[in-house]
């Protein structure tokens, strides 16, 4: 025990004389929360529009103007031949093109029945869903309108609508920075565990202290919990300063205990600084360890539900995620979070990082060794 | 000789899948003598010293150091040896005094013990000033004395040197030298390699490696007589020369 004291008080000396580490630690937070969930969200707006309007009609003007009002689409063409239209979109000047055919107005009014043609730029996949999803309704909310307006009341409703309306449990105004906010917590714990330790070993690798440290009777496992420790105080930290922001920043707190975050967090530490731990056994250098757990990262964060949704991947990316404890810790925090999940409701998870972080940490004490 | 062996290899050997690294290395060294390991780059001088030192494990022979086994006993063997390696092995980001506490911390030395020993340290090595400056603000020179006192601070029966004065100048050199001399006279059994002859002369006895094995044993007096040899230059470049492989 002696000697894991002196190995801590080593490791922590270490860890404050250097500027970086610090201000990574403190800005990395601050920085990822302040920027990512006011930025980076699933809504689309500002979706350049072309319209092409060959009517030039009073209803073709309210049209246009309906869809400008609705803040996501903003005009920045408007022309009389579909050339035109597209031409802006070659340019990369529209997004979606809106054609409104000739007698619109009229056919309208006359035969109830009229056509509109869209065309939309797909580079983009997601704005071009969403664009496409959103005129649509738009359209169909000035469908209604116009109808009220000319059909008299026993003519009208020739057909059942069926009107949905819905409510949104958990997120109530669908706000993307509560869904995004323990997300990013998730990847900052992350990469504090597994980036740092990976290089901190490493780092002793390229130095040659490591060979200085094989030759003295420390114990393998001191070694390990010596670089460990440090590694798991500093998450916590990391964590808190992040729940902190999120709290005073956008006022998100977590609906059940900090209690269960911490607890899930602290098993999950220990997976994440097994891998960075087992990275650097299998590595000589920063660079490459650099590499390898960037490499790995990306994947786990891609995989992990925090960008896109896991049920829609195909089954075997959907299998390939039951690996990944990014996936775990995204779903924890955001059940704690905005669902007020218990420890109890997230035993399944913390049960499977518990024993992600008993073999990342189990190989990677077997892969190190002090003898060649 | 009657005298009390310290460090004992039988057929020693290490081979790296066709490379046989030591070809079945046999020698003692005495226990309180300097002993002088040289070698051309790539003769295996390192290997050798890595097995001795529980780094590496042998492919064949035997080897006890202080009298523990290097395949089974590599915990005690840690014990009672100190070791420098070629490379510098202080941590840059910590103080001298920091630098010396967690090393002998982790070979369990009482605070009381590391207390008093470091300030004699220091002002054996006339580093009082320099105790709270941080290890890499320190001149090469001072770097290399100051690793050789921690590899020895926990008070080790054998030290192992590799390269110790690599790149030092030669009044700092000379210094190093005095104070390996003072190691031994204090029973400190010293196995160090080099490339400099002058410090070969030096050496109580010295062992020469050419391509994995030990060509010449002897005292630095009784190499130059059997090779008719006027200096510890000439003796090496005549065994060395014989080197079939390439220097790495």
């Amino acid at each position: 025990m002696r000697t894991l004291k002196f190995l801590l008080q080593k490791e922590f000396r270490q860890i404050f004389r250097d500027p970086a580490i610090i201000r990574i630690l403190f800005l990395m937070p601050l920085i990822q929360l302040m920027i990512l969930p006011r930025a980076a969200d699933y809504e689309v707006k500002n979706i350049r529009l072309s319209v092409v309007d060959h009517d030039h009609s009073d209803y073709s003007r309210q049209l246009i103007s309906k869809v400008t009002a609705s803040g996501y689409f903003q005009l920045d063409n408007y022309s009389n031949s579909y050339a035109l239209g597209m031409d802006a979109v070659e340019k990369d000047k529209a997004d979606l093109i809106l054609e409104i055919p000739a007698n619109f107005e009229k056919t309208l009014v006359k035969e109830d029945q009229a056509t509109l043609f869209m065309a939309i730029n797909a580079i983009n996949g997601v704005k071009a869903n969403l664009g496409g999803a959103y005129l649509r309704t738009i359209i169909q909310d000035f469908n209604q309108e116009v109808r009220m307006e000319w059909i008299q009341f026993p003519r009208f409703s020739p057909e059942l609508k069926i009107a949905i309306t819905s409510s949104n449990w958990y997120n109530p105004s669908m706000n993307y920075r509560l869904f995004m906010v323990p997300g990013i917590l998730v990847v900052l714990v992350t990469m504090v565990g597994s980036f740092l330790t990976s290089l901190n070993i490493v780092k002793e690798k390229e130095i040659g202290t490591i060979e200085q440290i094989n030759v003295t009777p420390i114990r393998k496992y001191h070694f390990i919990l010596g670089k460990l420790i440090p590694f798991w105080v500093l998450g916590i930290v990391v964590l808190t300063l992040g729940l902190l922001l999120a709290r005073f920043a956008y006022n998100v707190i977590p609906q059940a205990s900090l209690l269960t975050i911490y607890v899930f967090s602290a098993v999950y530490l220990l997976a994440v600084l097994g891998l960075g731990l087992l990275l650097s056994t299998y590595t000589a250098n920063q660079q490459q360890a650099m590499l390898l757990s960037f490499f790995i990262m990306m994947v786990f964060i891609l995989l992990g539900g925090l960008y896109t949704s896991i049920d829609s991947m195909p089954a075997w990316a959907q299998w390939l995620t039951k690996i990944n404890p990014v996936a775990y810790f995204v779903e924890v925090m955001r059940m704690v979070i905005l669902k007020g999940s218990t420890l109890s409701d997230i035993k399944p998870q913390l049960a499977v990082v518990s024993a992600i972080a008993l073999v990342l940490n189990g190989w990677a004490i077997l892969s190190y060794k002090k003898r060649a | 000789m009657a005298q009390p062996i310290a460090i004992k290899a039988t057929g020693l050997t290490k081979r790296f899948g066709d490379f046989t690294a030591v070809d079945g290395i046999s020698f003692e060294v005495y226990q309180g003598e300097i002993f002088g390991f040289l070698g051309a780059n790539g003769a295996g001088k390192t290997t050798a010293m890595r097995m001795l030192c529980g780094l590496s494990i042998p492919t064949g022979g035997t080897a006890t150091v202080a009298g523990f086994d290097v395949y089974e006993q590599t915990e005690q063997i840690k014990r009672s040896i100190g070791y420098m390696s070629q490379k510098f092995s202080l941590y840059e980001d910590l103080t001298v005094k920091e630098n010396i506490r967690f090393y002998a911390g982790i070979y369990g030395k009482s605070d009381a013990f590391i207390k008093e020993k470091t300030a004699f340290l220091l002002k054996e090595l006339h580093m009082e000033a320099e105790g709270n400056k941080l290890v890499r603000s320190l001149p090469l020179g001072w770097k290399q004395k100051l690793a050789f006192s921690v590899a020895i601070f926990h008070e080790p029966g054998i030290v192992f040197l590799d390269e110790p004065t690599g790149g030092v100048d030669p009044v700092t050199r000379r210094e190093f030298w005095n104070m390996i001399y003072q190691a031994a006279a204090r029973g400190i059994t010293v196995f160090v390699t080099t490339h400099y002859m002058d410090e070969a002369e030096y050496c109580n006895r010295v062992s020469i490696m050419v391509d994995g094995r030990i060509d010449a044993l002897d005292t630095p007096r009784e190499l130059k007589r059997s090779l008719q040899a006027a200096s510890m230059d000439e003796v090496f470049l005549k065994l060395a020369r014989k080197a079939t492989r390439n220097a790495d």
